[in-house]
């Protein structure tokens, strides 16, 4: 693709020299100065600056969308979370445990899939150094806790306010769920619904391990 | 077997279009003509390759072959032939290869041409063209490539690949998914090809526009040559804008035509560029000015084509449109920023050859207001590009991401529109040189009297919005001005030959077509212009639950629930559907059916409304919710949209105003007496 | 928005002092709000879920929810700005139809402005620059035909070149 452009570039060296106009009849008088010289330097610099900020910004924007949700390994992004009963939730007080974020919402129908394994794996390892957070993803409190309520959910769990937690995951729909470390750092993502409780504990365990 | 064939064909095809670009090149700098004629034969030779492919894709996707991925995502069995072949243009990887043909096809058609006075021109002309096809070819080849199967891996997953991955098996599903029930709709159907065509005919003046440049020509052949293509890319392009909006109207639901959602503004940004573009190169022909200006603008209308494109595929915005994201965002970021890089360079480098005679003798000159034309369209296309790309800029200073909203976009793009009707109800009267403004004052004053008849009727008649007693006005300003320019020639005509009226009308206008089919645009316009201010200053609305026999009033409107009936239809779909009995000023005027439409293998609900159409408005219901029959109610949602049907009237006239500026000249015997005393001077076109 | 709202509103005043042909819902009567009120709300709101579209007209069981959960702030006499400052605490600035007057959005009111003054005086000073070129330049200026007939007489000629 660079050889038509090599030659565009040599081209123009040969025509630049030996320039025809054809049937212009423009007398000496009519040269008008502005027609005549590039713009000044400053229009320049001014046109090329403001195109390179297009371009960055622009590129700024499909680099986000590339980005996927928040790797494994990476450091989980710290968050508060105000649960549906009051409390409120540091994810930096359960540093040395493994902590289980799970994203879901009233009214995702594939998030009930899960629902009930996951209220499952939580009472297993209850006591056990895991932590469940629940996080409602853009909802209405009268739903997600009638949702809450039909599924049995014992965890706590509490709405994702301003969608940050979300944004910082970069989280893209739910369900989605991100198993953090004891060392802080993502150990495990799952992206949809867990199939199977033993899908869950293999997570949790792997995270155990480390 | 067919894939085979299929992928193939692409593949020869992208190589046909790299060797067409580079021989093309070689043969012009070294002035070699054999080797400008090879690429040519390569550039002609790569549509009937296109051609083999894209009809490959379509036997796939009738032959109900859903192993290969792109036909079990776009087809299913519940779906008619005729969809599934349009289903061509349905999904990423097919539309890229519907773009690709129309490339070579366009590209085609200007090496058939005869070139005998623009030799120098044509293997840029053949390199621009030839590049811009290989990029597209490259992503569906690369990374979209329709072809794919479906494997089923060793583990059990699932891929899509053309050739096998290690280890896995062919999949053989026995249907597929189907295409996007919203997309199942006639306007839906020719849509994306009309907005396509209008894309890809740009890319003709714009390597027209580059041979100028890199040859170093300053005169304004390139544009005479490709003032047809213009014309024609415009035209689709609007055609394609007015039929999403048709669509929008008819499926979406909200009882409107235009969302301000990013991607309907990615298409309508290359159609403001290329409407200044349009408008600017009248006066470079008459004048020989502005030629640094038009250059700027094709290079800026070919970028907003490929920017526009590649915001609908890239994830970069979301939108109801958008494609989802894929790998080929970078690889278009990357085209667009080095053409437009390279576009902007050689224009700098040639700026000073392209010497014109820039003088404007007065402010109403008609070349003057041209300027102010194009000043209007470019600002209002900055704002639109502002707000499509405010959000990135939130997002990237704060985290938080914005909406900006239809408000904002109206409010400020609103006036700006108001402006040009101005100026389209003032410049046919204005002349080039030097009008002054008594001059112009002198033909103006009789159109501005007449038309401030409508203002005062509407105030008398209880009417108190000011921006749509502002608009009318103007819009009725354009109307008896462009009518009167009509009658003035046909009536000099007349004076002249005798002929009668209407007959001077038609020999007038077949004689200058592209002022009186531009006159004729303009009244499109203001039939447009009198739909939207209908529709959007006056729409009203309104929604309510209703037990059976219950009514909903509007307006002059009533509305009463007789039932609700469910069925299925053949193609899968669920259908509730309610009777409803109208009432106009007590009189009934029919019975509407809105309903339900469920998709249930996308599961996806598509809402139809019921309306009733007069030139004066539309009634538009929706069902909107429902309880089972029997129980409850339903709730229905009432626009009334008056003057609406005058935006799609004035789309129809619009379009046959462009056929009458772009129809090509005939008449051999009128061209025999023109040429008797047309023969001292140069030759035509 | 606010060109028709006014229109709405008369209009609403209208139908519901005409004795409200429209239904109660299966709920309790009287103050209940009115399907047109909560999407008078809606309409400055956007989904927070599907991108782009507004929440008066989102068809999905979420949107169906937020609009519910409109009704009972309004039943309980909550002011629109009132709502609307909710659904921001929920779901983030991008829930508004327009951009929030505050921060960085300043740039998305006041660039409109500034992009047309900035137009206008380069258009006003290559007009005023292409004036002087015409000025010095000794040209028999065109004279603006009266004449439709010679006018079109040119035109053609000009169109032969």
């Amino acid at each position: 693709m660079s050889l038509p452009l090599i030659l565009i570039w040599k081209e123009w060296k040969k025509n630049s020299a030996a320039v025809t106009s054809e049937k212009e009849f423009v007398s000496e008088a009519e040269f008008s100065k502005a027609a005549e010289s590039p713009p000044r330097r400053w229009v320049r610099i001014s046109i090329w600056a403001g195109l390179l900020g297009i371009l960055a910004l622009v590129g700024f924007g499909l680099v986000r969308a590339q980005q996927g949700p928040v790797g494994i390994g990476s450091r989980a992004p710290e968050f508060t979370l105000a649960t549906f009963d009051g409390d409120e939730l540091n994810t930096a007080d359960l540093l040395g445990k493994v902590v289980v974020v799970n994203f879901w919402a009233s009214w995702c129908k594939p998030c009930e899939q899960e629902a009930l394994e996951l209220e499952l794996a939580y009472q297993l390892f209850k006591n056990k150094g895991v932590e469940f957070l629940g996080v409602d993803y853009v909802d209405t409190e009268t739903e997600a806790l009638a949702y809450l309520d039909r599924f049995d959910i014992t965890y706590p769990n509490g709405p994702d306010l301003g969608t940050s937690i979300s944004q910082a995951y970069r989280m893209r729909g739910v369900p989605e769920t991100y198993i953090i470390g004891p060392d802080g750092r993502i150990s495990a993502v799952q992206i949809g619904p867990y199939t199977s409780v033993d899908q869950i504990v293999a997570h949790i365990e792997l995270a155990l391990g480390q | 077997m067919i894939e085979g064939i299929g992928f193939a064909a692409l593949v020869i095809s992208f190589l046909l279009a790299l060797y067409g670009a580079g021989a093309a090149a070689y043969g012009a700098t070294r002035g070699r003509a054999e080797w400008v004629e090879s690429a040519r034969r390569a550039m002609l030779l790569s549509w009937p390759m296109i051609s083999v492919a894209a009809l490959a894709i379509i036997l796939l996707l009738v032959g109900a072959r859903y192993d290969i991925a792109y036909v079990a995502k776009v087809t299913s069995n519940s779906m008619p032939a005729y969809l599934k072949i349009t289903a061509l243009w349905g999904g990423q990887e097919g539309s890229l290869v519907f773009w690709s043909w129309l490339m070579a096809a366009f590209a085609s058609a200007v090496g058939l041409r005869k070139w005998d006075r623009d030799r120098d021109l044509l293997p840029w002309v053949i390199v621009v063209t030839m590049i811009t096809l290989a990029f597209f070819l490259s992503l569906i080849i690369f990374f979209e490539n329709p072809f794919s199967r479906i494997w089923i891996t060793a583990e059990g997953g699932q891929a899509f690949a053309f050739f096998r991955p290690e280890g896995a098996q062919a999949a053989s599903p026995v249907d597929g998914q189907g295409l996007n029930p919203l997309l199942r709709h006639p306007g839906m159907i020719i849509h994306p090809p009309m907005l396509y065509l209008g894309f890809v005919a740009f890319v003709i003046p714009y390597a027209f526009a580059m041979a100028a440049l890199i040859t170093g020509r300053s005169d304004d052949r390139w544009i005479r040559v490709t003032r047809r293509w213009t014309l024609v890319a415009w035209l689709f392009l609007a055609l394609g804008l007015i039929l999403g909006g048709r669509w929008a109207y008819d499926v979406l639901g909200w009882g409107g035509y235009w969302g301000w959602d990013p991607v309907e503004i990615a298409a309508f940004m290359p159609w403001l560029a290329g409407t200044a573009f349009l408008h600017s190169v009248m006066v470079q022909e008459k004048k020989g000015m502005l030629k640094h200006w038009n250059m700027l603008l094709i290079i800026l209308t070919y970028s907003l084509v490929l920017f526009g494109t590649f915001l609908t595929r890239s994830g970069v915005l979301s939108s109801v449109h958008a494609f989802a994201q894929s790998a080929i965002g970078p690889m278009f970021f990357a085209f667009i920023g080095i053409s437009f890089v390279v576009s902007l360079w050689l224009l700098l480098k040639r700026w000073g050859e392209l010497r014109g005679v820039n003088q404007i003798n007065s402010i109403v000159s008609r070349e003057s207001l041209f300027l102010v034309n194009n000043f209007l369209f470019i600002v209002i296309l900055a704002v639109l590009f502002l707000g499509v790309i405010f959000p990135l800029v939130s997002e990237l200073f704060t985290g938080q991401t914005v909406t900006v909203g239809p408000e904002w976009y109206e409010r400020i793009v609103g006036p700006l529109f108001a402006g040009l009707l101005l100026l389209m109800g003032v410049a046919p009267l204005s002349a080039y040189g030097s009008s002054s403004w008594r001059t112009l004052g002198k033909l103006i004053w009789l159109p501005v009297a007449i038309s401030l008849v409508i203002p005062a009727l509407l105030l008398i008649t209880g009417m108190r919005s000011a921006a749509a007693i502002l608009g009318y006005w103007l819009a009725s300003l354009v109307a008896i001005v462009t009518l009167y320019e009509f009658w003035r020639g046909a009536s000099a005509r007349h004076r002249r030959h005798g002929e009668i009226l209407p007959v001077a009308l038609v020999r007038m206008a077949g004689r200058n077509r592209r002022r009186y089919g531009g006159y004729v645009i303009h009244l499109g316009v203001v039939l447009m212009a009198f739909g939207i201010i209908g529709i959007e200053v006056f729409q009203t609305e309104t929604q309510g639950t209703l037990a059976r026999g219950e009514q909903l009033t509007l307006g002059r409107y009533v509305m009463v629930y007789e039932g609700l009936t469910r069925f299925n239809a053949e193609d899968g779909r669920e259908i509730s559907r309610a009777e409803l009995s109208i009432y106009k000023d007590g009189r009934s005027v029919g019975k509407l059916f809105p309903r339900q439409d469920f998709y249930l293998v996308q599961n996806q609900p598509m809402t139809i409304p019921g309306v009733r159409s007069t030139l004066e408005e539309d009634l538009y219901v929706l069902l909107v919710g429902w309880e089972p029959i029997g129980q409850g109610g339903a709730t229905f949602k009432i626009y009334h949209n008056p003057l609406v049907n005058f935006v799609w009237l004035g789309g129809v006239v619009f379009i046959l105003g462009t056929l009458v500026a772009a129809w090509p000249d005939r008449e051999p015997e009128t061209v025999r007496r023109r040429s008797a005393h047309a023969q001292a001077l140069p030759a035509g076109d | 928005m606010r060109r028709y709202s006014s229109l709405l509103a008369s209009l609403l005043v209208a139908i519901v002092a005409m004795g409200s042909t429209l239904t109660e819902t299966a709920l309790a009567q009287g103050d209940q709000p009115t399907d047109d009120e909560v999407n008078a709300v809606a309409k400055g709101l956007y989904c927070p879920v599907c991108e782009n579209v507004p929440l008066d007209v989102c068809p999905t069981q979420a949107c169906k929810q937020w609009r519910e959960t409109i009704r009972d702030k309004l039943a309980q006499n909550w002011s629109q700005e009132q709502i609307e400052q909710y659904f921001v605490s929920q779901y983030g600035d991008r829930v508004l139809a327009t951009p929030p007057a505050s921060g960085l959005n300043w740039l998305v009111y006041l660039l409109p402005p500034v992009i047309f003054i900035a137009g206008a005086v380069i258009l006003g000073g290559a007009i005023r620059s292409w004036r002087k070129v015409s000025r010095t330049v000794a040209q028999p200026a065109d004279e603006p035909s009266a004449d439709p007939y010679l006018e079109r007489v040119e035109e053609e000629l000009r169109r032969r070149d």
